[in-house]
């Protein structure tokens, strides 16, 4: 179950919660912490006791009635459908963690508690709500695991693809570092022992449903340089409105209170000002979308900033396991009879090492040899560290690491032949694995085994660069193992041989030069560095403490997806940049439609100034309104989905995206307002 | 007309050509390298040994504020003890009076902060004492203030990270020593040579063709012109300031006292290139500028070589453009080169009447001193670009999806909230304080500050604060305004317009300076790039220009549309 990638932007029953969220929102208390809307409000309060006294007192000094309630009407439009934005992306958010919620709901727990005054341990049945931090239950196989916790004994095989969408089963063990399994999943074998780690109700997933609701959001810290910037742009037209007054009394010049309201509703960032925890929001939800859970906004934001990305090689650059490429076998032994031995040697191996070297004899064009009813398979031991198989007339064909196979020839009085010794080096220096076969304690020669980089990588690894963005692999391979697949990769830097403390020490240097640093990781020696680093992301099948350490969770475990989260940050902050570009932008053909208009009436001249041609003042000052306010709902998808990234290097984006949203930005209005005036020309 | 054209298309581009040597030279200054001016450092030693300052300590911003502050507070109090003492002081052979309290305050205040608007005339408000001892004292310090500052900005631009910005009193008396003074010293010599007085002699009778006689004022004038001119002060010799022909007598001192204008501030955006190393930064910003300049200029010198619209309606031939205010041997386009030029920096110096100049040209100067950016005062001009570049870096750095940094530092809520206080200023307090005037005006006509009635006096009154707010010091005139209400209100208004976008600025490099240093990546954005030069201006036109753009209809706009 992929999570409804492709969910329309309106669905009708969130769009019916955002509707009705949108008018509760109108509570001045909440509308409080957007200082660009509220002062919206205050205009929209301030018309409606304009439009009151014209109604019951009979002022005419203000325009017709109709005219004003028709201001009034737009303007709490404008509140409305930026509460709008705000509450949809509330509703999507949340849509997204309620699904994943969903595979949580109440499964009973077998808990074991210590019961009775001798404290003897009783399996009790219990709902997964009542689950409290510490407790222990037991799954078996078919169960539904009823809450987060840490396998503390046993092995078992689970199906996660509830929450994952992988439907392969995967291993999770008591203390190693894949010991943490997650509500909703489900045994499919063996026995578990299994301790909550996690209150009820302060899951990752309960912290960020609580962030995308609203109650604990904070904002970030881009977002709070934002703010502070778009409540200087309000306040600047406060003052620009506010000494109108005098400058029209002195030019003899009376100015109706529905034009100052809309003037300065026009001039101030409201289309920023009103997507702006919209897009916020969206960015969480974005995360959630690709199947990671954020501990806070903040880190989503960061991540656009990363610097230094450090990514394990196994999984992330090459394809887990290890692929045969080529055999070589010694002098005097030809290629068919080595690659039959080679086959023969892996045709019960089972390991995808095994069957690549099958998979390569079948390419070679030897034919599948059939096993003799009478062979003795022999199996990998830690002891002989090779496996193989004994056919009949006593011809034993061993696969295994040069060290050992040389000690089995040795040992029966037989030389290691130069040439393949001198293989196995080559392969090791290109970063391959040479694996022996020898029949009857001779030499046949060496199978190369590489690691097969995942297709697409390096297309990704250019990306990141364009971004600006300095990639890393960690490996436990030596340092010429690890330097040649860094090449193939084109990852910019590798730390080989590496030990937890190794990359903790890494992301501190980086972080001395003032990089941010992201990574990924699981186990509990990963912890320091997840919490190190500036974005940590625990794989979800990762132990508990690392999962405390990172502050972002990906319920995929996949280790590509940091490249994905940075462009969910970057995209973050484009938007908030676009939009607010855009909105400013419009701030030109908004002074054009209104300054004419406030002043015609007593100063015909400034006609000259009417540069749209509107039809007249009322209705140029209507369309600006207008403008301004559907202006909102036509940006919300844009808000929601988030600006395109393009890794196109940061000059050419600045330049792209001022001519689209800034240029964008100066055009439309004109068009808009201009258009809006002909049809409310029209009405009026 | 061509002629014309030419003309002061040579005074620009000889300005820029000298500009791009001396930007290097001011620079090898700031950073202390060896310059050919070295033999002025005894002089210096004896000024610091006499009080007691060490060049050499290094200064967080907060001391170097402080001592700004400090040095520029005790000037104040010198320069009110001299206005309002000099009647009885030495060197006052024409026996002109001591000054009124709220006009010394306004002239203490207004030559304080660099700006020169003088509510009082040269030839009858002062004595020689107080023009050279107070008034051309306080255009030397004043400017050097500026460039000071100037320069703890570069040095915050330069360094990785620290909190140790140089000296502030370094900076200052070397932006006498070694810049200031040798540029004026020349151009006085050259003014000297033209016919301009340099003598302690009062006034002289002279009897005219006609047989009337006219007392000529004379006195120090070359060396108090030069300074006015190279430190963007603006504060004439003589009432009417470069229109007088004692202090501008021919097309040559004109084309110097011009270039002098823009010169240092020219050349200030090409020392931040040579002093970081980064002169593509400096071109971008001197584009910017020029681009805004140009506009602005091309616009003025084109309906002021137009002639007045209103007279060519009534058939008078107007083949030298719109005369009315300007001397014959300047000529219209010098007169609107002047005009831009002048009210760019921050100078306030004239050579026409700008009250009589037409509509859209009185806009360009207005618009040009509500950016107070293009080119700017000495020093100063650069920190309010500063201002405008931290905003277009914000908004354009998360145009391309990073936390914005600018030179490798990042840019956030505390800079931006200094930024943002900064740019508003400029706007809060022209508007307030027009509205105000216009208010006190409307309720009660009698006053009598206006002239000109209708747009054009509100014209004058915007220009009034703008001009103060600027820190220019050229007046629309025409506005009656030596008394309590202008004098206080315009000294209120050149007290907070001097110092708030010194201290902004200061206080923004030297909070980044102490940032992390974040190595350039292919994400960073570049900020010496054409396409960021434009976000730049973009910010400048729309923050600046336009917050004034329904004070300017009602002003000039008016005034241009009905004539």
């Amino acid at each position: 179950m992929k999570r409804s990638q492709s969910v329309s932007l309106f669905q009708w029953d969130m769009t019916k919660t955002a509707m009705i969220e949108s008018f509760i929102k109108l509570n001045p208390a909440t509308m409080f912490r957007n200082p660009v809307m509220f002062t919206v409000e205050i205009g929209t309060v301030v018309m409606f006791f304009v439009c009151l006294q014209i109604a019951f007192g009979g002022d005419t000094s203000q325009g017709s009635l109709a005219y004003n309630i028709a201001i009034f009407v737009v303007l709490l439009l404008t509140l409305l459908f930026a509460n709008f934005a705000e509450a949809l992306a509330e509703a999507r958010g949340k849509a997204q963690a309620d699904s994943l919620r969903k595979t949580r709901e109440d499964t009973p727990a077998k808990v074991i508690r210590a019961v009775g005054q001798l404290k003897v341990n009783e399996l009790q049945i219990m709902p997964s709500s009542q689950l409290e931090k510490g407790d222990i239950f037991i799954c078996e196989a078919g169960d539904i695991i009823p809450s987060d916790g840490e396998i503390i004994e046993g092995l078992a095989t689970i199906d996660e693809s509830a929450i994952t969408g992988e439907s392969a089963p995967v291993i999770r063990e008591a203390g190693g570092d894949k010991s943490s399994v997650t509500g909703g999943t489900k045994v499919l074998s063996d026995h578990i022992k299994v301790k909550v780690t996690t209150q009820p109700g302060e899951s990752f997933l309960d912290k960020m449903i609580a962030l995308v609701e609203g109650a604990s959001r904070q904002k970030t810290p881009n977002e709070i340089a934002l703010t502070i910037l778009l409540a200087g742009f309000t306040l600047i037209f406060v003052i620009v409105c506010v000494t109108l007054k005098p400058f029209a009394d002195y030019a003899n010049t009376p100015i109706a209170i529905s034009a100052f309201i809309a003037l300065f509703v026009c001039l101030i960032p409201t289309t920023i000002g009103g997507l702006l925890s919209a897009i916020g929001i969206a960015g969480m939800d974005r995360a959630l979308r690709a199947n990671v859970i954020t501990k806070s906004g903040k880190a989503v934001e960061t991540a656009g900033d990363i610097d230094t990305l450090l990514l394990d090689k196994t999984g992330t650059i090459t394809i887990g396991n290890r692929k045969a490429t080529h055999f070589w076998p010694t002098a005097g032994v030809t290629e068919e009879q080595f690659t039959l031995a080679a086959m023969y040697s892996s045709l019960a191996d089972e390991t995808p090492e095994g069957k690549s070297i099958i998979e390569l004899g079948l390419q070679k064009g030897t034919k599948l040899p059939t096993m003799p009813a009478n062979a003795e398979m022999i199996k990998f031991t830690a002891e002989t560290r090779s496996s193989g198989v004994n056919l009949p007339k006593n011809i034993k064909i061993r696969k295994g690491a040069q060290d050992a196979i040389r000690m089995m020839v040795e040992r029966a009085g037989n030389a290691f032949p130069k040439d393949t010794s001198d293989k196995v080096r080559e392969i090791a220096t290109n970063g391959g694995t040479p694996l022996v076969v020898s029949e009857n304690d001779k030499v046949l020669g060496v199978i190369e085994l590489q690691d097969v980089i995942k297709p697409g990588i390096q297309e990704r690894f250019e990306r990141l660069r364009k971004m600006g963005v300095k990639t890393v692999m960690v490996t436990g391979d030596n340092p010429l193992t690890a330097k040649y697949i860094a090449t193939v990769a084109g990852v910019d830097d590798f730390i080989a041989e590496a030990k937890p403390e190794d990359k903790m020490n890494y992301i501190k240097a980086e972080q001395a030069n003032g990089k941010l640093v992201a990574m990924m990781g699981d186990g509990t020696n990963d912890a320091p560095a997840l919490a190190q680093a500036d974005v940590g992301v625990a794989m979800n099948s990762g132990t508990q403490a690392a999962k405390e350490a990172g502050n972002m969770v990906d319920l995929d475990n996949d280790p590509t997806k940091l490249i994905e989260i940075v462009e969910i940050g970057k995209q973050l902050l484009m938007t908030r940049g676009t939009l607010t570009t855009f909105s400013i932008a419009n701030d030109v053909a908004k002074y054009f439609a209104i300054v004419p208009a406030l002043f015609v009436t007593s100063i015909p001249a400034l006609q000259s100034l009417n540069i749209m041609q509107l039809s007249s003042p009322q209705s140029a000052i209507l369309s600006a309104v207008i403008f301004n306010a559907i202006i909102i709902p036509l940006l919300i998808p844009l808000a929601l989905r988030g600006v395109a990234y393009k890794p196109i290097g940061a000059s050419a984006l600045l330049r792209r995206n001022l001519l689209l949203y800034g240029v964008g930005g100066l055009i439309v209005p004109f068009l808009g307002i201009k258009l809006i005036d002909l049809l409310v020309g029209v009405w009026l | 007309m061509l002629e014309e054209i030419l003309g002061i298309a040579f005074i620009f581009v000889i300005t820029v050509l000298l500009a791009i040597p001396l930007g290097k030279y001011i620079a090898k200054v700031y950073s202390g390298q060896s310059t050919w001016l070295d033999f002025m450092s005894p002089l210096e030693k004896i000024i610091y040994k006499i009080c007691r300052i060490n060049p050499k300590k290094e200064m967080t911003w907060q001391e170097h504020l402080t001592a700004l502050l400090t040095i520029n507070l005790i000037w104040f109090l010198w320069m009110m003890v001299v206005l309002m003492n000099q009647g009885w002081l030495p060197l006052n052979p024409d026996g002109n009076p001591s000054m009124s309290a709220d006009l010394a305050f306004n002239t203490a205040i207004s030559f304080l902060v660099n700006c020169n608007l003088q509510h009082y005339s040269g030839e009858t408000g002062v004595t020689y004492l107080s023009q050279l001892g107070g008034l051309m004292f306080m255009q030397f310090v004043t400017a050097a203030t500026g460039m000071a500052a100037g320069a703890i900005v570069f040095k915050a631009m330069k360094e990785h990270q620290t909190t140790q910005l140089g000296n502030f009193y370094d900076y200052f008396l070397k932006s006498c020593t070694r810049i200031l003074l040798p540029i004026s010293l020349v151009s006085a010599i050259i003014l000297v040579f033209n016919g301009t007085p340099m003598n302690w002699e009062g006034k002289a009778a002279i009897t005219t063709l006609q047989g009337d006689s006219v007392q000529v004022s004379r006195g120090p004038a070359a060396a108090m012109i030069a300074i006015k001119q190279a430190g963007t002060n603006g504060g004439g010799y003589f009432g009417v300031n470069s229109s007088h022909p004692l202090e501008n007598p021919n097309y040559l001192t004109n084309i110097v006292e011009n270039i002098l204008i823009i010169l240092i501030p020219i050349a200030f955006v090409f020392a931040l290139g040579f002093y970081l190393n980064r002169k593509k930064l400096a071109w971008m910003i001197f584009g910017v500028m020029t681009l805004g300049f140009l506009l602005l200029l091309s616009t003025s010198v084109y309906f002021e070589m137009q002639g007045n619209p209103a007279l060519t309606k009534m058939g008078i031939h107007q083949s030298l453009g719109s005369m009315e205010g300007k001397e014959i041997r300047f000529g219209a386009a010098a007169s609107a080169l002047w005009g831009i030029t002048t009210t760019t920096t921050s100078n306030g110096s004239v050579n026409a009447m700008h009250d009589s100049m037409t509509p859209l040209s009185g806009a360009m100067q207005m618009i040009d001193m509500m950016i107070n950016a293009l080119y700017g005062g000495v020093g100063v001009g650069f920190l309010n670009f500063y201002v405008f570049i931290i905003i277009a870096v914000f908004i354009s750095g998360l145009m391309v999806g990073r936390t914005p940094e600018f030179l490798g530092k990042k840019i956030e809520a505390k800079e931006m909230k200094i930024a943002t206080l900064v740019a508003l200023l400029h706007t809060f307090l022209i508007l307030c304080f027009t509205a105000l005037a216009s208010y006190v005006f409307t309720k009660d006509t009698s006053v009598g500050w206006l002239n000109n009635p209708s747009f054009h006096g509100f014209s004058e009154m915007l220009y009034e604060y703008t001009s103060s707010s600027a820190n220019n010091g050229s007046g629309f005139e025409g506005l009656a305004d030596n008394n309590p209400f202008w004098n206080i209100t315009c000294g209120i208004v050149l007290i907070l317009s001097r110092y708030l976008p010194i201290i902004g600025p200061v206080a923004i490099a030297g909070i980044l300076a102490n940032k992390k240093y974040i190595p350039e990546s292919e994400g960073t954005l570049k900020t010496d790039t054409t396409t960021f030069g434009f976000m730049v201006f973009a910010v400048i036109f729309i923050i600046a220009a336009l917050s004034f753009f329904p004070a300017l209809a009602l002003g000039p706009l008016a005034e241009f549309f009905t004539l």
